[in-house]
C-alpha cells in the first residue's frame, strides 16, 4: 500500500516533468525520420526504420533512466520533502522500492508509447508482413529490462551520492556492462590466475548489459528488423538474471539509505 | 492492600540525548549539536522549545523523527522508541521552512499524506475535505503547491502534520516567516489542538507566540538545556522589580528615600507617586518609609519580565 503510493507519485512526479516530454518527442522524431533513412536503402526500409527505431527507444530510455534515477532519491534530500515522508509510518526500504517501482513504470509507460509510435511509422511506412509487429514486442522488452537495471543502478548512487558523480557512475558501468563479456575474455588471454580471478569476479559483479542486447550471439534489435523470431526461453533465463539483478540492487540501495542521517 | 498507582508514561521522553555532527571534508571534527538533554513532555501540554540559531532544536527534532540517529541517549514517543514505525501513525510533523512536492495540488498532497498513513478512501477523502477547510484553503485546494505563497504553503504543511488525529504534533518553527495574519491562523489551529487535548511540541523563535500559547518552555544554548518549567515559574524566578504608587505623600519623601539609601527610581504621576526598586530588600525599605511618613500604599505590582527579556538574558 504505502510503496504504492510513493511508486504512483513517483509516476506523477515523472510524467508531470517536462524534461520527460522532450526527450519522448524526440524520440518519436527520431523515429519518423527514420523513414526518410530508409529510402535510402532498397527494398529493407522497414529493417532500418526498426533498427533506427528500436535503437532510439533504447537510447532515450536509457537517459531517462539515468536523469531521473540519479535524482530519484537525491532530490528528495536536497529538497527536504523527505522530512515529512519519514516521519509518517513509513520503511525507509519502502521509500526505495516505491521510488523504483514508479520510475520503472514511467519507463514501461514510455518505450509502450514509443513501441507503438514504431509500430505507426511502420504501419504508415508499408506495413510488415504478418507476425513482424509482434517480433518486435520481445526486443523492446529486453530494452525495458536493461532499463530496469539501469535504474537500480542509478538509484543506488543517488541514495549516496551527487547527482553529477552519480551520472558520472552510472554511466561508467552501463559502458563497462556492455562490454563485460570482453572483460572475462581478457582474464582469459593473460595468463595470469590473479587477474583471471579479478576479472571473473569483475563479470559476475557488474551489470552484463549484453544479456539485453544480444541473445545467442545474435543482436536483438536486428532480429526484430529481420522478422526472426527471438528464443522465449533465452528471454526468460535474461528475465530472471534480470530480476535478480535489479533486486539485489535496490536491495543494497535500501541498506544504503537505511543507514542515512538527513542533516 | 491497594493495586500499585499505574505509572504515569510521559508523551514525550527523552534521556540523555547527544549528538556529534562530523565536519571538514579532509580534516574531519566533530561538533556537538546536543549535549545529555534530558526533558519530558506530559500528555495534553503545549510545549514549547526555545533556542537561538544552532541551539540544537531542529536536532532535537530530526531525532525524535528518526531522521537523524543520536550519538548517545534516547527518545521515546507515547512509549515507544523513536525508531519504531508504527508509532509515527499517531504523531504528526512539520519540518523547518517546509517544502512539499510542488507539482502537486494541495489536495493530491493530503491524499498522499493520508495513504502513506494508512487512510483508507472513504475516511480519508472527509479528512482531506476538513483538513483543506480547517486551515483556509479551500478556494486553492486544486492549485499546484509551486504557486502557494509561503504562509501557504505553512498551512499545507500544517494539514499534513495534523491529517490523522495525532496525539502529539511536533511543529518546527511554524511561525517563521508568516506575516502576523499568518502567525495568527497558526496560533488559531495550535489552540484548536491543544483544546483537542492533542500533545503539541514547537520550536519558535517568536516569543510573544510562545508565550501567548505554551504551558511549559525549555531553553536550550549551545547545545545545552538551560531551563525548563512552567512559563510562570520560570518568569518568577527571574522576577526582580517592583512598580509601588504611593498616594498622600508628604513633602520631602524623596529626598527622605534617598536619605535611607533607597536605588529607586521616582517618578510623579499627578498627585501620586510611581516608584520603582530593584530586588525584595529595596521593596521593603521603600514600603515601611512610606508607612512611617504616613504615605497611603496604593499598590504595589512585580514587574515581570516578558519570555523576550528573559531569553535574552540568559542566551544573549
Amino acid at each position: 500500500m504505502r510503496v504504492l503510493a510513493i511508486a504512483h507519485n513517483t509516476f506523477r512526479e515523472c510524467i508531470r516533468d517536462k524534461i520527460l516530454y522532450n526527450l519522448i518527442v524526440f524520440a518519436l522524431l527520431m523515429i519518423a525520420s527514420s523513414v526518410a533513412l530508409g529510402h535510402l536503402t532498397l527494398g529493407h526500409s522497414e529493417k532500418v526504420i526498426i533498427d533506427v527505431g528500436l535503437t532510439a527507444i533504447s537510447v532515450i530510455g536509457t537517459l531517462i533512466a539515468i536523469f531521473i534515477g540519479i535524482g530519484l532519491v537525491y532530490k528528495e534530500m536536497e529538497k527536504r520533502t523527505i522530512y515529512a515522508l519519514l516521519a509518517k509510518p513509513v520503511e525507509r526500504w519502502q521509500f526505495v522500492v516505491g521510488k523504483f517501482l514508479g520510475l520503472l513504470f514511467t519507463l514501461a509507460v514510455n518505450v509502450a508509447v514509443m513501441t507503438a509510435g514504431l509500430m505507426l511509422t511502420l504501419a504508415l511506412h508499408g506495413g510488415l508482413p504478418p507476425g513482424g509487429y509482434v517480433r518486435l514486442l520481445p526486443a523492446a522488452y529486453l530494452i525495458l529490462m536493461s532499463l530496469a537495471v539501469t535504474t537500480a543502478l542509478a538509484l543506488v548512487f543517488s541514495t549516496f551520492s551527487t547527482p553529477a558523480l552519480s551520472a558520472l557512475f552510472t554511466f561508467f558501468l552501463w559502458g563497462i556492462g556492455h562490454f563485460s563479456g570482453d572483460l572475462l575474455e581478457l582474464g582469459r588471454a593473460i595468463r595470469s590466475e590473479t587477474f583471471a580471478f579479478v576479472s571473473r569476479a569483475l563479470y559476475y559483479a557488474l551489470p552484463n548489459f549484453s544479456n539485453f542486447t544480444a541473445i545467442d550471439s545474435r543482436n536483438v534489435i536486428l532480429t526484430a528488423a529481420y522478422h526472426r523470431e527471438i528464443d522465449a526461453a533465452a528471454v526468460g533465463w535474461v528475465s530472471l538474471y534480470g530480476v535478480i539483478y535489479t533486486a539485489a540492487l535496490v536491495g543494497i540501495a535500501s541498506a544504503i539509505f537505511a543507514r542515512r542521517d538527513f542533516k | 492492600m491497594t493495586p500499585p498507582e499505574p505509572k504515569v508514561m510521559s508523551v514525550i521522553e527523552i534521556e540523555n540525548l547527544t549528538k556529534d555532527f562530523e565536519v571538514g571534508f579532509w580534516r574531519k571534527r566533530r561538533v556537538r549539536a546536543l549535549e545529555g538533554l534530558t526533558l519530558r513532555v506530559e500528555a495534553g501540554e503545549v510545549f514549547g522549545f526555545l533556542g537561538p540559531n544552532g541551539a540544537g532544536k531542529t536536532t532535537t527534532l530530526k531525532i525524535l523523527m528518526h531522521l537523524i540517529r543520536p550519538t548517545s541517549g534516547s527518545a521515546r514517543i507515547l512509549g515507544s522508541p523513536v525508531d519504531q514505525v508504527a508509532m509515527r501513525a499517531r504523531i504528526g510533523y512539520l519540518p523547518e521552512n517546509p517544502y512539499f512536492y510542488d507539482y502537486l495540488t494541495a489536495e493530491e498532497l493530503l491524499v498522499y499524506a493520508g495513504r502513506l498513513l494508512g487512510l483508507g478512501a472513504p475516511q480519508l477523502g472527509r479528512k482531506v475535505d476538513a483538513m483543506i477547510d480547517m486551515v483556509g484553503l479551500g478556494p486553492a485546494r486544486r492549485v499546484q503547491l509551486r504557486k502557494y505563497s509561503k504562509g501557504m504553503v505553512q498551512r499545507i504543511g500544517i494539514a499534513q502534520a495534523v491529517l490523522n488525529d495525532p496525539e502529539v504534533v511536533f511543529l518546527d518553527e511554524p511561525m517563521s516567516g508568516l506575516d502576523p495574519l499568518g502567525r495568527r491562523e497558526v496560533r488559531e489551529i495550535i489552540t484548536g489542538l491543544k483544546a483537542r487535548g492533542v500533545t503539541v511540541f514547537f520550536s519558535s523563535h517568536i516569543l510573544p507566540d510562545v508565550e501567548a500559547l505554551c504551558d511549559r518552555v525549555a531553553i536550550l544554548h549551545q547545545g545545552r538545556l538551560r531551563e525548563v518549567g512552567a512559563l510562570d515559574s520560570i518568569l518568577d524566578v527571574s522576577l526582580e522589580a517592583h512598580e509601588i504608587v504611593l498616594g498622600r505623600v508628604p513633602a520631602g519623601f524623596g529626598d527622605r528615600l534617598r536619605g535611607a539609601g533607597a536605588e529607586c527610581k521616582v517618578d510623579t504621576l499627578g498627585d501620586r507617586l510611581q516608584v520603582r526598586t530593584s530586588g525584595v530588600p529595596q521593596l521593603n525599605t521603600v514600603v515601611s518609609l512610606a508607612l512611617a511618613s504616613g504615605a497611603e500604599l496604593v499598590s504595589v505590582n512585580p514587574i515581570r519580565p516578558s519570555l523576550e527579556d528573559y531569553f535574552l538574558a540568559e542566551v544573549g
